[in-house]
């Protein structure tokens, strides 16, 4: 401990302002984990396995249903 | 605005985040936990993968992609090896966890976005660790507890669809529990005070998704024989890389969060 900072109030921001983000990154963060948890498993966009065996391992140890 | 990082009036220190910048954070926190996950499943989940694939090169259980094409029982034509099984359990994993911990940081962050200031008394960086242990109990550890990890050779290919269906619905189920549950909280704490209006929703949604757990179809479908303590290796692995993910997310987003924050200006 040296010398006390200034921790500031938190001030929420206006959900109106989030949901924009929230909308575009939402999307696209929740293509990539699909890829990884679940394409060419249950469903597939793309055709064959390569994106399945390519993250096979990370979708087993992260404790998605593999095949 | 020359705003020094003495400046310690209230208006200069009531920090206004900008979304932009928790998403920049959240990807670089979610470098971090995915790397750092990574890093994990190698070590200690990486073994039981390999010894789940050994016994089902072996004998039992059904094909499985990527491995010696040389004797299926399955009856179909031979699989070709699409991706290697060294780079499967290397490069594969780490590209696998670094892309599902950038995917994770980004709606972490947007999670917190909503979550700052709201909650109570809680510092920011108190709220970003709140985010990642709620996170981890509703989106890991209650639908692992519901559908738990296997292993490869673990799982008939013929129920794959109504598995996945059911591990994502119940991961959705609970995080809807859990916002519901905070939201309650939130609107009980005038009547019954904090401590009592948390209790009360923490255990709503532990009912909740007991029973709803216990009212989805559950699935036996370990072969014969398969050792017990390769299936509980390979779930403490498991349990293990995703903790080690969400904390790394959370440290790591706290720190930027709290640098951020304590350079006294408008991030
Ligand atoms: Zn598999």
């Amino acid at each position: 401990m040296t010398h006390a900072v200034a921790i500031p109030t938190p001030v929420s921001i206006p959900v109106r302002q989030i949901l924009p983000y929230a909308v575009f990154a939402g999307i696209i963060s929740l293509i990539v984990l699909y890829f990884v948890g679940a394409e060419q498993g249950a469903l597939a966009v793309f055709e064959g396995t390569t994106v399945h065996e390519f993250v096979h391992d990370a979708r087993h140890l992260l404790g998605f249903p593999c095949h | 605005m020359p705003l020094t990082e003495t400046e310690s009036t209230p208006a200069a220190t009531a920090a206004t985040l900008t979304v932009r910048s928790l998403l920049v954070w959240g990807l670089l926190a979610g470098l971090v936990g995915g790397l750092l996950a990574f890093g994990f499943a190698y070590a200690f989940g990486e073994p039981a993968v390999e010894r789940a694939i050994s016994i089902e090169e072996t004998g039992t259980g059904h094909a499985h992609a990527g491995e010696q094409p040389a004797e299926h029982s399955h009856g179909e034509a031979e699989e070709e090896e699409v991706v290697s099984r060294a780079f499967q359990s290397t490069g594969g994993l780490g590209i696998g966890a670094v892309a599902y911990g950038l995917g994770l940081g980004e709606l972490f962050s947007l999670a917190f976005a909503f979550a700052y200031g709201r909650v109570g008394s809680l510092s920011p960086r108190a709220t970003a660790l709140a985010v990642a242990g709620l996170g981890y109990l509703a989106v890991v550890l209650v639908p692992f507890l519901t559908y738990p990890a296997n292993p490869p050779a673990v799982g008939n290919p013929d129920t794959i669809g109504q598995r996945t269906a059911l591990f994502f619905g119940m991961i959705v189920i609970s995080l809807a529990l859990l916002v519901t549950a905070i939201a309650a909280a939130r609107a009980l704490a005038p009547k019954l005070g904090g401590w009592w209006s948390t209790v009360a929703a923490g255990l709503g949604y532990a009912v909740l998704v007991t029973v709803v757990a216990k009212l989805l179809p559950g699935f036996q479908e370990v072969p014969d024989g398969f050792p017990g303590d390769l299936i509980w290796q390979f779930r403490v692995a498991s349990l293990g890389t995703s903790a080690v993910l969400w904390t790394g997310i959370g440290l790591t987003f706290a720190a930027l969060l709290h640098r951020g924050l304590t350079k006294g200006r408008t991030v």
